[in-house]
């Protein structure tokens, strides 16, 4: 254990906690007579300034690791590769969620909001590089726990209160799944390190079945199957959506997402590609014909993220169906979205392209969450309510919230030139190159027909938007920072949709494709 | 030829960033970016016509999936290219009093009319999707915006239909892009892929029906009558006029020449039916029948022309699945009629009578004696009718002709029966004419007496340009089908040949 090379391998995150400390310096220090306009400002910028440095901190480190005792069996963090993505996307993230707070008015104490934002950003840096099931377990609390805060943050709400809490109670129990998962996995394989369960687990399929490292991975997967808003844990995420504070959701549903996919990336990673890759393991037992392979967990761990990516388009999308609250609409969207990322979690190629198809729609699906919350944001301050009714009318009270909303949802549906649907054809490619059986073609086809379905929900709401007339004509006023963070984030939803290899090419700089 | 795409886009990015309320100038720019994609369209057209396959754009798009960006245009690209010019221009000119979101209309129609060109004009399997997909949104909002019966429903029924079909057809895509190696999606590269038999008998169907869907193939049409009767006439023209074009391109671009074995022998028959094709040349008679016959019993004067689209986009499916050169070359020609015809009828059902009249029923018009109170009107019916009727002199006569041609060197009773289709054709034809124009029945004016005998609007220029434009495309293909025959027949020969047939 060398502390010097822990701190180096963690420099971003120290960049954050410090920024998110400054933060809490500047507005409780310096700007507590300041209007509540200059303190929002000026925490946000602070706290934007703490993720470009810690970007810029990022980007230099390179590819880093580090371990336990000096030998790759206690790699505890990495850096570079798929995790730099998925670093620079929670960070980049981040940064575009404090933008929106600009304007906002649920809450007195934005540089506790913002130092919280930080600190839960932190721990999702962390989980993006976590290969040791300790750090996977504390960076995920870490993440967990500002969520938490973040949710109840509109004090004044009683929807927020009670968000917090479901969020929290289901949290609190999932964890503990988890954790309990965690301590079967170095009970029955000796390790916490990754690679090193995913081999032992290959010699215990071996000597025979091994019941309770089954057992331990449906404990796991209950885990980070809440973290991701799979069914059939998924039951926190429209009421959260719809209770938190808008610029809090915005964050749960993206950049909490992001960093949590990312650790599944790593588990996915880790069981496919045992001892780093150099082999394909398999145990192989002569004498009997034909031979068994042992893949050790890999296969059960396959299945249980088939069945949740199965159940989540399914629930995700047919629910969804039924909503007339946007912001519930968005949650079940949500764990419609998980669903088919899950499913190339579980259909994972040890080369690259499946972790950077995962990367591909998770980045863009975060960008896109956010923008939609933005808009919610908005038009939720100027109506007082996020029903679908709320949106009647909005192309005339405001254009551009209504084209961006346009561009979003169409994004989000998968239609093209936009970003939404190189992001699906990505990852539903990414999932038949792997393997070009009857089952994934099935359930690629059942995605890709549960994104037909998902259209008519999007069109909704853009319905109210554009077509059905207004009940009330006051035009919205959006505030410059936001109008201008919104519409960045559509231009960027335009232009990666018709020049999908801008992004799918810098992924590539970090984790080149073979 | 590309640019009519980027024309197109640009204008319509162009539009929707208009000042509001300025109706005069958003309409004019859209007629010249239409006029001048009809420009192209028919430059493009006279240029290429002695060429083959002229490739215009090839460049790579995302390099890692060996997606390329590749724009080509063949006999029958051209050829579609021209109808959705022409179709581009008369639409702006018939929804000349379109007074209401007049820019947002006019974005919305130009994108339609951007993708419906990216698609004719896509050599690669990617690009041509894309561009498909494209043209589903702003024909959602055309008719849920600015439609009349049944508005919301029909646009979402349309959108949906369109969707499911498109989602088909992408399931099928992403499977032959993983069989053929993940190396391009290149229509060319993708038919010589040597995609192996069992994955064509069903990529085939699966791409089929995702295309004919927008064809309106029988019994997945139903979008059509509605969608059409909801639609503002200038949506309704492009949607009959070149839309199900795009449903019938993709059946003969994408499912035809990458799956060729799918229509291959099941080796064994059902009821005579003994492959996919037999299968779908069944469901096109059908729809020629069905169309024609659920036409003739229509009460609103646009539900006929309506299921008369079902019925005519019979002829080009059945003519497709002739397989044989004359028939093909029939069922492209027939898109090409039925873009300009359909155009013209509904034309003049939803603007010329129904923006006067305001009532699309036949009962009701027939106590209106509309040919003594508007004869243009009526006499245009007269000549559009006898075109879709497929009187000779008419592009529609020697289209069906081929195609019935076509159909009985394949199948003489799938020509007897498609002749049926033709007979009830002109039966409801001619019932629609009576009625609406030509009827001596007793004023019925109890509904819409305020409007008197005198008040109908005299017809404005752009109605009559419109319709001598659509008429006359109509009529020079009849009377001199050569200039589009010869420019499709090498483009459908190659097909066929390449198609490994």
């Amino acid at each position: 254990m060398n502390y010097t090379d822990l701190f180096r391998i963690t420099l971003p995150e120290t960049a954050l906690e410090v920024a998110a400390l400054l933060v809490l310096v500047v507005d409780l220090g310096f700007l507590r007579k300041a209007a509540l306009g200059v303190r929002t400002a000026m925490a946000t910028a602070l706290g934007v300034l703490g993720c470009v440095t810690a970007l810029w901190l990022m980007q230099g480190q390179g590819s880093m690791r580090f371990t336990a005792d000096g030998t790759p069996n206690t790699l505890l963090l990495v850096t570079g590769g798929y995790t730099a993505v998925a670093q620079a996307a929670v960070l980049g993230l981040t940064a575009v969620t404090l933008l929106l707070l600009i304007g906002t008015t649920f809450t007195r104490h934005v540089g506790e909001f913002v130092a919280v934002v930080l600190m839960s950003a932190t721990g999702g840096l962390l989980i993006c590089g976590a290969q040791d099931l300790l750090v996977i377990f504390t960076g995920l609390e870490l993440l967990s726990l500002g969520l938490y805060v973040l949710t109840a943050f509109a004090k004044s709400s009683g929807n927020s209160a009670e968000a917090a809490l479901k969020y929290y109670l289901f949290g609190g129990m999932s964890a503990a799944f988890l954790l309990f998962g965690f301590s079967l996995l170095y009970g029955v394989t000796g390790s916490t390190n990754l690679q090193q369960i995913a081999a032992a687990s290959i010699e215990m399929s071996a000597a025979g079945a091994a019941p309770l490292l089954y057992v331990a991975l449906v404990m796991v997967s209950a885990g980070l199957g809440f973290k991701v808003a799979a069914v059939p844990f998924q039951l926190w995420a429209p009421d959260t959506y719809e209770g938190a504070p808008a610029p809090a959701a915005a964050f749960v549903a993206s950049v909490s997402k992001v960093a949590s996919f990312a650790l599944l990336i790593s588990v996915s990673m880790a069981m496919v590609n045992v001892f780093g890759g150099a082999h394909r393991v398999f145990m192989v037992r002569v004498g009997q014909a034909p031979l068994p392979r042992y893949l050790g967990i890999q296969q059960p761990w396959s299945l249980i993220l088939v069945i949740m990516a199965a159940a989540s388009m399914l629930a995700g999308n047919l629910a969804a169906l039924a909503q007339s609250s946007v912001r519930r609409l968005l949650a079940y969207s949500a764990i419609a979205h998980a669903g088919y990322i899950l499913l190339a979690l579980a259909y994972f190629s040890r080369s690259s392209f499946s972790a950077n198809a995962v990367l591909y729609y998770i980045v863009t699906y975060g960008l896109t969450t956010i923008g939609a919350f933005g808009v919610i944001g908005v038009v939720e301050r100027a109506t007082g309510s996020d029903r679908m009714d709320a949106f009647l009318g909005l192309h005339k009270r405001s254009p551009l919230l209504a084209a961006v909303l346009l561009v979003l949802f169409l994004s989000l549906a998968g239609i093209p030139a936009l970003v939404g649907f190189w992001a699906k054809f990505n990852l539903f490619a990414a999932v038949l190159r792997v393997s070009d059986g009857v089952v994934p073609f099935t359930l690629v086809a059942l995605a890709v027909g549960m994104s037909a379905v998902s259209l008519y929900y999007y069109l909704q709401v853009l319905k109210r938007a554009y077509v059905m007339p207004a009940a009330d004509d006051t035009p919205i006023r959006v505030h410059p920072v936001t109008a201008l963070v919104l519409f960045a984030i559509a231009a960027a939803v335009v232009v990666l949709g018709c020049f999908p290899g801008l992004l799918q090419d810098w992924i590539a700089t970090y984790n080149p494709v073979p | 030829m590309a640019w009519t795409i980027y024309l197109s886009f640009a204008g319509a990015l162009i539009e929707a960033l208009l000042p509001k309320g300025r109706a005069g100038l958003a309409r004019a720019f859209a007629f010249v970016v239409a006029l001048a994609g009809l420009v192209i369209a028919a430059v493009g057209f006279a240029a290429g016509a002695g060429q083959g396959r002229v490739t215009i754009v090839d460049v790579p798009w995302v390099a890692s999936m060996g997606i390329r960006y590749t724009l080509a245009a063949d006999g029958i690209s051209r050829v579609l290219v021209l109808l959705t010019g022409l179709a581009a221009v008369a639409g702006v000119l018939f929804s000349w009093n379109i007074d209401r979101r007049t820019n947002e209309f006019f974005a919305f129609f130009l994108a339609l009319i951007g993708g419906v060109y990216g698609v004719f004009l896509s050599f690669d399997l990617f690009l041509l999707f894309v561009f498909y997909e494209i043209a589903i949104v702003p024909k959602y909002f055309l008719i849920a915006i600015w439609g009349s019966t049944r508005r919301e429903y029909a646009a979402m029924k349309l959108a949906l239909y369109s969707f499911v079909g498109s989602a088909m057809v992408l399931i099928a895509l992403l499977a032959a892009y993983a069989t053929s190696g993940s190396h391009s999606t290149g229509l060319l590269d993708l038919a010589h892929a040597g995609l192996p038999v069992s994955f064509q008998m069903w990529a085939f169907p699966l791409t089929f029906v995702g295309f004919a869907i927008l064809a309106g193939m029988w019994p997945f049409h139903t979008w059509a009558p509605t969608g059409h009767v909801a639609a503002p006439t200038a949506a309704s023209m492009l949607l009959a006029g070149v839309v199900m074009k795009l449903g019938a391109y993709g059946c003969l671009r994408v499912a035809m020449s990458l799956f060729p074995h799918g229509m291959d022998p099941w080796g064994w028959s059902f009821l005579g039916i003994g492959s996919w094709r037999d299968v779908f040349a069944v469901l096109a008679v059908i729809g020629i029948i069905y169309g024609a016959l659920v036409a003739l019993v229509q009460t609103d004067f646009k539900f006929v022309i309506g299921y008369s689209s079902v019925s005519h986009m019979g002829f080009v499916l059945l003519g497709l699945m002739t397989l044989n050169q004359i028939g093909v070359t029939g069922a492209v020609l027939q898109m090409y009629s039925h873009g300009v015809i359909a155009g013209l009828l509904f034309a003049i059902v939803g603007r010329i009578v129904y923006e006067r009249t305001h009532t699309r029923q036949l009962a009701e018009l027939e106590g209106m004696h509309l040919s003594r109170r508007m004869p243009f009107a009526a006499w245009a019916f007269v000549i559009a009718g006898m075109a879709s009727m497929g009187l000779p002199g008419f592009s529609g006569f020697v289209a069906e002709l081929q195609v019935l041609v076509g159909s009985w060197n394949a199948r003489p009773w799938w020509t007897a029966a498609a002749g049926v289709g033709i007979v009830v054709g002109v039966a409801y034809t001619w019932r629609a004419l009576q009625k609406a124009f030509f009827s001596d029945a007793p004023h019925t004016h109890h509904v819409h007496g305020n409007h008197g005998e005198h008040a109908l609007e005299p017809i404005t220029w752009p109605e009559v340009t419109g319709f001598c434009l659509l008429a006359a495309a109509s009529l020079a293909i009849g009377l001199y089908p050569r200039i589009l025959l010869d420019t499709i027949e090498p483009a459908v020969k190659a097909l066929l040949a390449g198609g490994g047939q």
